[in-house]
């Protein structure tokens, strides 16, 4: 996930091209999750979607060669998919998740280029179904969910009935390496494709990014030798 | 430590001497990890077993020289409709990301391989309009005609982002139907029982630093074919193996290399000059240090410019630091001036080619064959090497053909062995190239240094064209080239002041390199002992310096007295100088977990 990011020269946003793309680190950790759950023949199969532009086959791909049955292409390219954010993705996986009649959604618990921390969340409300959110241990007991949740507090543990939404935290598993063979045999899974239009969702965003800036250049510090000076330097910058 | 081997061998007895040595060779980071390993319970279920598969060609390396054997492989099987699985493994997470070069393009291979590369995309995007050549001192600039048949004159050229140009050849090998595979390190050569190569290996993932299979633990897997192309770029770590093994540089001379270090810079639209190639040899290298900078103009929307310096690694200075070099250089007022009010957005470091026709070394064994940078086909005068990797890889492409898809390839060896690639390759226009400018870094070796050579190249290369009837010799092993510390002369370097000039560490944070951290060191030592008693005793320790990303320091020893190298393994950028210019050769760089190293966007 090690990548330089520039921000555009028009501010719009970052320069994407040419930059490697991955599959976020809590996405793995979810798709690992679903995988160790359906080789303990709690679940049956397990489909790998994602949203997006072409390259997403080749992130799709990866999750097959962890051990996905199969997986969904949502695409979405251009202006759309600039625009796309947590609420169009949740949407989207809402349609799917009653299409497919899933049992569970697993997702990331956030992905590391936007830190939004919302599509888990929204996709739940829009199926009013249960969420397990944060989650450090999945249990799967008859028809409930036992989900231990990291919280700022400590650790809260929830019961919760399927069909359910779970997203992963850091803690919950350490995701497979994708090898060689597996790769090679992903090649032969399937991958449908469909757009956003064919699931009824509409991609109009209700946000619109004004301007995207690098952070301020961090000043040198200054050190001070006793603790008259600091109050005298605090009072001169107007702090107090 | 030997207990750990026994363990290893009753494992897996299929593998015999293969395992051992892929296992082996990452433990010997330090006597005190195989330590740590004697102890540690090794799982009884781990699977050694490999997966096998098989394909006609096998090709390691995913850059200009292996796509290209590609890309002409599949062109050829679509013309005669036969049917051919060629794979390409690549140890960067996508093809170009470990990609560096200046790089001015000679469209000469490129017209062969797809005439029609202008409307399929090609990213040749910056035509050279300019051609300037300097030689510099402290604060001026003597400026030198490019005339037409000096070997760097650039008519016709383009000046390209080269990791761009790479993921587009990697584009068209795969709609060709390559399989493609980055993130996928060789790690080991296979060979059949009658001694030819067989295939590779890619390494074994989820190993701890101490030696210990992680969970998740996954051997490599094996790839087989008839022939297996070896295109890994200036200093191949599996090709060293293959030298050995084949014996193949029994009449040549060893090869010889520089570092070139590269930055890209967003400069003032004030100071851009799309087109503009400038060249300068002189300061700050002294006369008897080869080597020089270039700076390119891009033209690809905004005001780009990618600009470097090379050093020759015959240097013989130990306090000599070439990422110093090249960092003072930028404040000659000529260049300064350039970069001034710019920012600098990517850095990145490769070892490069020197030595030309006299290393070229044999190039077809049983079972397989160098091509590209690997064996060495860079024109060094003309700085240019991609058009003579590219051609290489499809001259190896087209002997391979005939062989592969031949109902019966008569062949002694299981491997096939195609010597016709060395015959083709004699025949080319890289040959009557390479032996044409044969003379020019050779004769940098006099009295006069620089200023000798550039006399020999205007003499016998402008007027003569390579003709004269002698061949000059290299000066040896680079690494057997350095003068003991205490004979030479400390380097006074200035401090970076952030602007112009940067320090070693957020220059390597630019190139977005990064390793899994709990795997063992990827640059492993032969013997523990030496680092200090040789390297730093005698030469003071000259891996700090030429190091381009500060992998190697010399700590103080947590108890107290005496020093000891500390290897930071995952700053590395692959570029293989330590392997080279190690004065004791006591580095070995083997391949770390694939999709380790640099992540270079267009370098």
């Amino acid at each position: 996930y090690i990548v330089t990011i520039r921000v555009k020269p028009d501010h719009s946003g970052v320069v994407t091209d040419g930059v490697k793309h991955s599959m976020n680190p809590f996405c793995e950790i979810a798709v690992e999750e679903a995988v160790k759950l359906k080789e303990k023949k709690f679940i049956k199969e397990v489909v790998a979607v994602s949203c997006g532009p072409t390259q997403v086959t080749e992130t799709i791909r990866t999750a097959l060669a962890m051990g996905c049955d199969r997986g969904i292409h949502v695409e979405v390219s251009g202006k759309d998919y600039e625009a796309m954010g947590p609420l169009q993705i949740a949407k989207i996986f809402a349609a799917l998740a009653k299409k497919e009649e899933a049992s569970l959604v697993i997702l990331g618990k956030q992905a590391i280029d936007d830190d939004c921390n919302q599509t888990g969340q929204m996709t739940a409300a829009l199926l009013d179904w249960p969420q397990g959110t944060f989650a450090s241990e999945v249990t799967i007991d008859g028809e409930k969910v036992k989900v231990v949740r990291e919280i700022d507090g400590g650790l809260e543990t929830i019961k919760i009935s399927m069909p359910a939404v779970l997203t992963a935290d850091l803690r919950l598993n350490t995701p497979r390496y994708a090898t060689l063979p597996n790769i090679m045999k992903a090649k032969k899974k399937k991958i449908a494709n469909m757009k956003p239009a064919d699931l009824g969702v509409d991609m109009v965003s209700r946000v619109e990014v004004l301007r995207v800036d690098e952070p301020p250049t961090r000043l040198a510090g200054v050190k001070v030798e006793t603790v008259d000076d600091l109050v005298a330097k605090l009072k001169a910058n107007g702090t107090i | 430590m030997c207990l750990w081997k026994i363990l290893v061998v009753l494992q897996c007895p299929s593998m015999g001497c293969c395992c051992k040595l892929t296992l082996m060779s990452k433990l010997q980071v330090s006597t005190f990890d195989i330590q740590i390993v004697q102890h540690t319970n090794i799982p009884v279920g781990v699977e050694m077993e490999r997966f096998a598969d098989e394909a006609d060609v096998v090709i390691v390396g995913g850059g200009p020289a292996g796509l290209s054997a590609a890309i002409r492989l599949k062109q050829l099987a679509k013309e005669q409709e036969k049917e051919l699985r060629v794979c390409l493994v690549e140890k960067a997470s996508q093809i170009g990301a470990h990609t560096l070069s200046g790089a001015c393009l000679e469209p000469s291979a490129l017209n062969e391989l797809f005439p029609d590369w202008k409307e399929r995309g090609a990213p040749l995007n910056t035509p050279v309009t300019e051609d300037l050549f300097s030689i510099l001192t402290e604060k001026y600039r003597i400026p030198v005609p490019m005339l037409p048949g000096l070997p760097m004159n650039n008519h016709g050229n383009y000046i390209v982002r080269l990791g761009h140009f790479v993921h587009w050849l990697g584009e068209q090998a795969e709609e060709l139907g390559v399989e493609i595979y980055p993130g996928y390190a060789a790690a080991e050569v296979l060979f059949h029982e009658d001694g030819s190569v067989k295939g590779i290996a890619t390494n074994d993932v989820g190993i701890a630093k101490d030696g210990s299979p992680k969970d998740v633990f996954e051997r490599g897997m094996e790839l087989h074919a008839k022939v297996t192309l070896f295109g890994e770029g200036c200093h191949g770590h599996l090709a060293k193996q293959l030298y050995r093994q084949f014996n193949l540089r029994e009449n040549c001379e060893p090869q010889t290399y520089a570092i070139g270090l590269k930055e890209l810079w967003v400069i003032d639209e004030k100071k851009w000059r799309p087109g503009r190639v400038e060249h300068s040899v002189g300061w700050p290298l002294n006369r008897n240090t080869y080597g020089g900078s270039f700076l390119y103009h891009l033209n690809e929307g905004e005001p780009l410019v990618a600009l470097g310096f090379v050093v020759g690694l015959d240097y013989t200075n130990p306090y000599l630091s070439p990422f110093r070099e090249f960092q003072r250089w930028k404040h000659h007022p000529f260049v300064a001036k350039t970069l001034e009010g710019g920012d600098r957005i990517a850095y990145g470091a490769r070892a490069l080619n020197e030595g030309g026709y006299q290393c070229l070394p044999k190039v077809t064994f049983p079972g397989g064959m160098l091509i590209g940078c690997s064996p060495g086909f860079m024109n060094v005068p003309k700085i240019k090497g991609t058009h003579t990797a590219m051609k290489s890889g499809m001259l190896a492409a087209e002997a391979i053909f005939p062989k592969v898809t031949a109902e019966d390839p008569a062949s002694e060896t299981a491997g096939l062995h195609i010597p016709e690639y060395e015959d083709n390759l004699k025949k080319s226009w890289i040959w009557k190239e390479l032996y044409a400018v044969r003379n020019i870094r050779p004769s940098f070796h006099n009295y006069f240094g620089l200023y000798g050579g550039m006399v020999y190249t205007g003499v016998f290369y402008w007027i003569l064209r390579g003709k004269e009837p002698w061949t000059l010799k290299h000066a040896g092993l680079d690494s057997a080239q350095l003068k003991p510390a205490k004979e030479c002369t400390p380097i006074e370097y200035p401090k970076p002041d952030g602007k112009l000039s940067f320090d070693l560490l957020s220059s390597v944070a630019l190139s977005g390199t990064n390793h899994e951290g709990d795997q063992p060191p990827h640059l492993t030592l032969k013997d523990d002992s030496i680092p200090v008693a040789n390297n730093l005793a005698i030469y003071d320790g000259p891996e700090q310096r030429f190091c381009p990303a500060g992998v190697y320091e010399y700590v103080p020893l947590e108890t107290g007295e005496g020093m000891r190298l500390q290897i930071n393994a995952q700053n590395c950028v692959h570029c293989k100088t330590c392997d080279i210019k190690d004065p004791s050769q006591n580095i070995n760089w083997v391949v770390p977990e694939g999709s380790g190293g640099p992540a270079y966007n267009g370098l």
